[in-house]
């Protein structure tokens, strides 16, 4: 019944959808009526779809069982918090997520643009709604993957989410890749409209910006997670391993981290439009890749998705974005051609065209190593691949510089940077480069691996500079306002937050870095075959296997170590254990079942500012399949009751003998022998205890591992505070939205020169000059204002404002 | 000197930064790569050569013998000759019969000898429409 009902919704949302493309065109000359409709089918669709995943989900959470995707992905044993995830382990849920979600965002955006951009946003509602359009009928038409998919008759249990998913991480590390994914979607479907109207100044870029951040952010949220899901549960201890789905997300993310930094500069001096023009086609493309990589089966990877139906479908949504576009913008190089060139190479905007080019070229390295395979079978007629040194080789040198960069852009103010104050704010940082480097090579080791080594100099810089860049901020602040640091500091960021929020997440990627060099390069991994009692030393600690423990349940049979490691005078104990589970939704396997099931990795791990000690066991269990498969040969000979069966199983045999004459005894001798069998279960693992097998032990010493961690956060953090909606400083009259939007873009530009002259980045006669320009700038948009609606009177204290902002 | 000309070298530069870091990765990939085969395809191939092997591992041919794991892989499609192969190391927690893996390694006298730490099995998760399990 519910099946039908959503199925019936999803169509009705892919005709709302499909409609609201069409109202948007019929509308693109500015009827309010076709817009009007248009905007509220993008609503109207976001509510159907938002009803289809309560569907899905309240399916799930009955355990009903005549949804096929519930079936096949849920059991009744499941934990609910993990029911509520195992839509998107799906095909089809991960599809309707898409869509949701790009509903969501689509609905957002158009609610934020409603009263701006009116050329515009015919056209971009159009993109977004045909992807949107895209996506749905994708469910509907293209064969096996509609979520409302019926079984008939249902059957009584599912066949559970494989236990290797079911990790809290788990829960939200796909919406936050997809939701990144989809966010993308916005700024290129502006962009398109902005390319088609030939409305190329930065409205579209500020009118989504927000969108890309957020886009961004959640794409590197759900990186980070993953990284941490293979570090935590996979038992091999890397959290990367240049897989092609893990290279197809970070792509979009490199893309779009450049993106990010080049519409500044368009925002700001009107330059690099192709450039932005192409990176966001770039990123949504590589989105779409991302998608179409982990249902294609094309190439091979860790994440076996299987070839599906979908594949061939986004393949051609690809070619037509990429190919569209191209054309696109092919079409209006002459209206994206700027006049003004970068003044000097040192600015932020020349440091923000390399930092690109750096993005790009790392970017164009994994593509080309991701591609390999097909792009060798295309020369040599065989698929070869490219391992992991291979990527490292690359890829290292660019990150060292980028991390370099990360420092060296936020020292230098736009347009122009004397020598002389080049100098002044670079000392510091410099020196602090020059002492970790001496620091480094006095106490450690670290220049045995020169990137890292270089890595580590470069990250002192920036994070020497970056912590400079809030000192001198907080004691401009205070030098106007007075009060004590900290609380200058709180204001000065809460009043710059883009700012200062961008200078959090450099740090963060900084820490991040460290964290990922220190652990790749001076990692000590050893993999040790111990029996209970018997010690190895690695990386000078001592590891004693003390002993074996053994749990079973109805499940799974878990066989665990206790393990003591002394480091120093240290000592701690871990317990890596590994879990064995039966496979759900089969019953009556027998014991031997509890082996020919998924097994997992529960990890020994002392975490710490140091270093990680990381722990996996994998105990020898042949004994303990031998055991099952002799007590399994026991339960057939009670229930066979031929000769020399032992007395103890008389009675079990005699109450199957019954229950085969009558059914209705059926549950009552399953669930004897159930119990039966747990109970043998039982004495097994105990067995397992007392035979002292041996277990083979994986043990890695991480250094500063933890910090890639906290370095991820600390990120999201910046972004976060990159993102919270600064306070309203005016009422905004009810006047042309857009050019409120410019004449704050303008204010705020004219804020940040003052806080960087305040700050010492800028010199008095660089300043004088700056500011001279962006008043005359923002007087001209203020003219424009007063003459266009001539509702604008305003006050002196209106263009005085800025002085006070700081 | 004259910003035209200014512009122009920095081009130059940038575009031979680039040319030099395609070259680079062109080279490099073909020589880096190993080669990706089938079981079918390895019976008989020649030794001292690395090959990435990808195959199914066959059900219930999984032994392990002190440190080294024995198992027989046949191609991803069920079909073919199957390949003995062993393998010391720890294993990733996806691996068992029946499951995909991509192994690194050599054949030695018809056995493929895998490289430690090379062997991934592909994670198991999701978007299979067909369900062989």
């Amino acid at each position: 019944m519910t099946a039908s009902l959503g199925s019936a919704l999803l169509a009705l949302a892919f005709l709302t959808i499909g409609f609201a493309a069409v109202a948007a065109l019929l509308g693109r000359n500015g009827d309010e009526r076709w817009l009007l409709a248009s905007r509220r089918a993008v609503y109207g669709t976001c509510a159907l779809l938002t009803v289809c995943v309560v569907l899905i989900e309240s399916a799930f959470l009955r355990d009903d069982f005549s949804f096929h995707i519930v079936q096949q992905h849920s059991s009744i044993e499941t934990p609910t918090f993990y029911k509520l995830a195992a839509m998107w382990s799906s095909q089809e849920g991960s599809l309707l997520l898409w869509a949701w979600v790009l509903s969501i965002a689509s609905s957002l955006a158009l609610y934020a643009t409603r009263n701006r951009l009116r050329e515009i946003v015919p056209y971009a509602t159009a993109v977004m709604a045909g992807i949107g359009a895209f996506f749905t009928g994708l469910m509907l038409f293209a064969g096996g993957v509609n979520p409302f998919a019926k079984l008939s008759p249902a059957p009584i249990d599912g066949i559970g989410l494989n236990p290797l998913l079911q990790h809290p991480s788990m829960m939200v590390h796909p919406p936050m890749l997809y939701s990144g994914y989809v966010a993308f979607t916005i700024p290129f479907a502006f962009a398109i409209g902005a390319l088609v109207t030939r409305r190329l100044d930065a409205s579209w870029i500020r009118a989504t910006r927000r969108f890309a951040l957020i886009a961004w952010a959640l794409l590197g949220f759900g990186l980070l997670l993953g990284a941490r899901w293979s570090y935590t549960e996979l038992g091999w201890g890397g959290y990367w391993a240049w897989d092609p789905v893990e290279n197809a997300a970070l792509m979009p993310w490199l893309i779009g981290t450049a993106f990010l930094h080049s519409i500044m500069v368009q925002e700001k001096r009107g330059m690099l439009k192709v450039w932005n023009a192409c990176l966001v086609v770039a990123t949504f493309s590589l989105a779409l890749l991302g998608t179409f990589l982990v249902r294609s089966g094309v190439l091979q990877s860790i994440h076996a998705f299987g070839d599906s139906t979908v594949g061939p479908y986004i393949l051609g949504l690809i070619a037509v974005v990429v190919l569209g576009s191209t054309a696109l913008i092919v079409s209006r190089l002459d209206d994206l051609r700027s006049p003004k060139r970068i003044d000097s190479l040192a600015s932020r905007e020349a440091v923000f065209v390399v930092n690109n080019l750096l993005l790009v070229a790392l970017c164009a390295t994994i593509f080309w190593g991701t591609f390999f395979p097909l792009i060798s079978e295309l020369f040599t007629g065989s698929k070869s691949s490219l391992a992991a040194p291979w990527f490292d080789r690359y890829t290292t040198p660019l990150a060292v510089l980028l991390v370099l960069f990360t420092g060296i852009g936020p020292l230098l103010a736009w347009r122009r940077v004397s020598w002389a104050t080049a100098k002044r704010v670079f000392l510091v940082p410099a020196i602090a480069a020059a002492a970790t480097a001496v620091v480094l090579l006095a106490f450690t080791d670290a220049a045995q691996s020169l990137w890292a080594f270089a890595l580590f100099v470069f990250a002192g810089f920036s994070l020497v500079g970056l912590a400079q860049e809030f000192w001198r901020g907080a004691a401009a602040r205070r030098a106007l306002g007075g009060g004590s640091m900290p609380a200058a500091l709180v204001a000065v960021v809460s009043r710059n937050r883009r700012r200062y929020g961008g200078y959090i997440v450099h740090a963060g990627i900084a820490v991040l870095l460290i964290g990922i060099a220190a652990s790749s390069s001076f990692q000590t991994k050893r993999d040790v075959v111990l029996r209970p009692g018997q010690s190895a030393v690695v990386d000078g600690r001592q590891v004693t296997y003390v002993r074996p423990t053994a749990h079973v349940d109805k499940l799974a049979f878990t066989a665990g170590a206790v393990l003591r490691v002394r480091q120093g005078k240290d000592e701690f104990t871990l317990r890596p254990t590994r879990r064995f589970y039966r496979p759900t939704g089969v019953p009556g396997g027998g014991i031997s079942s509890y082996f020919a099931g998924e097994s997992d990795s529960e990890i020994g791990l002392k975490a710490g500012p140091g270093s990680d000690f990381w722990s996996a066991a994998s105990p020898n269990i042949s004994g303990v399949q031998r055991h099952a498969r002799a007590a399994d040969l026991g339960f057939k000979r009670c229930v066979g009751g031929g000769p020399g069966v032992p007395p103890q199983c008389r009675a079990v045999g005699a109450l199957m003998r019954a229950a085969l004459a009558n059914p209705s005894l059926r549950p009552t001798a399953l669930a004897k022998i159930e119990q039966l069998q747990l109970a043998t279960a039982k004495q097994i693992a105990t067995g397992y205890v007392d035979e002292a097998a041996p277990v083979t032990f994986r043990i890695i010493v991480d250094p500063l591992v933890t910090w890639m961690w906290i370095g991820g956060l600390i990120a999201l953090a910046g972004a976060l505070i990159g993102l919270w909606p600064a306070r309203r400083m005016r009422r905004a009259p009810a006047g042309d939205a857009e050019l409120e939007a410019l004449k704050e873009a303008k204010y705020r530009e004219i804020r940040d020169a003052e806080l960087d002259h305040a700050a010492g980045k800028l010199s008095d006669e660089d300043y004088a000059l700056l500011n001279a320009e962006l008043r005359k700038e923002a007087v001209e948009i203020l003219d424009r204002g007063n003459g266009a609606s001539g509702n604008g009177h305003r006050g002196a204290g209106e263009t005085e404002r800025p002085s006070e902002l700081v | 000197m004259d910003p035209q000309r200014k512009r122009k070298i920095r081009l130059v530069v940038a575009l031979g930064a680039a040319v030099l870091l395609a070259v680079a990765l062109v080279y490099t990939s073909f020589s880096a790569s190993s080669e990706a085969k089938e079981p079918s395809q390895l019976i008989g191939a020649a030794p001292g050569k690395s090959y990435d092997m990808t195959g199914k591992v066959v059900r219930g041919s999984v032994r392990r013998n002190g440190d080294a794991l024995r198992f027989r892989v046949v191609d991803r499609d069920g079909g073919g000759e199957s390949m003995p192969v062993t393998y010391s190391g720890t294993v990733p927690d996806p691996f068992r019969g029946g499951r995909e893996i991509v192994l690194t390694g050599e054949v030695e006298q018809g056995v493929f000898v895998g490289e430690p730490d090379t062997l991934v099995t592909k994670c198991p998760s999701k978007f299979t429409t067909s369900n062989d399990s």
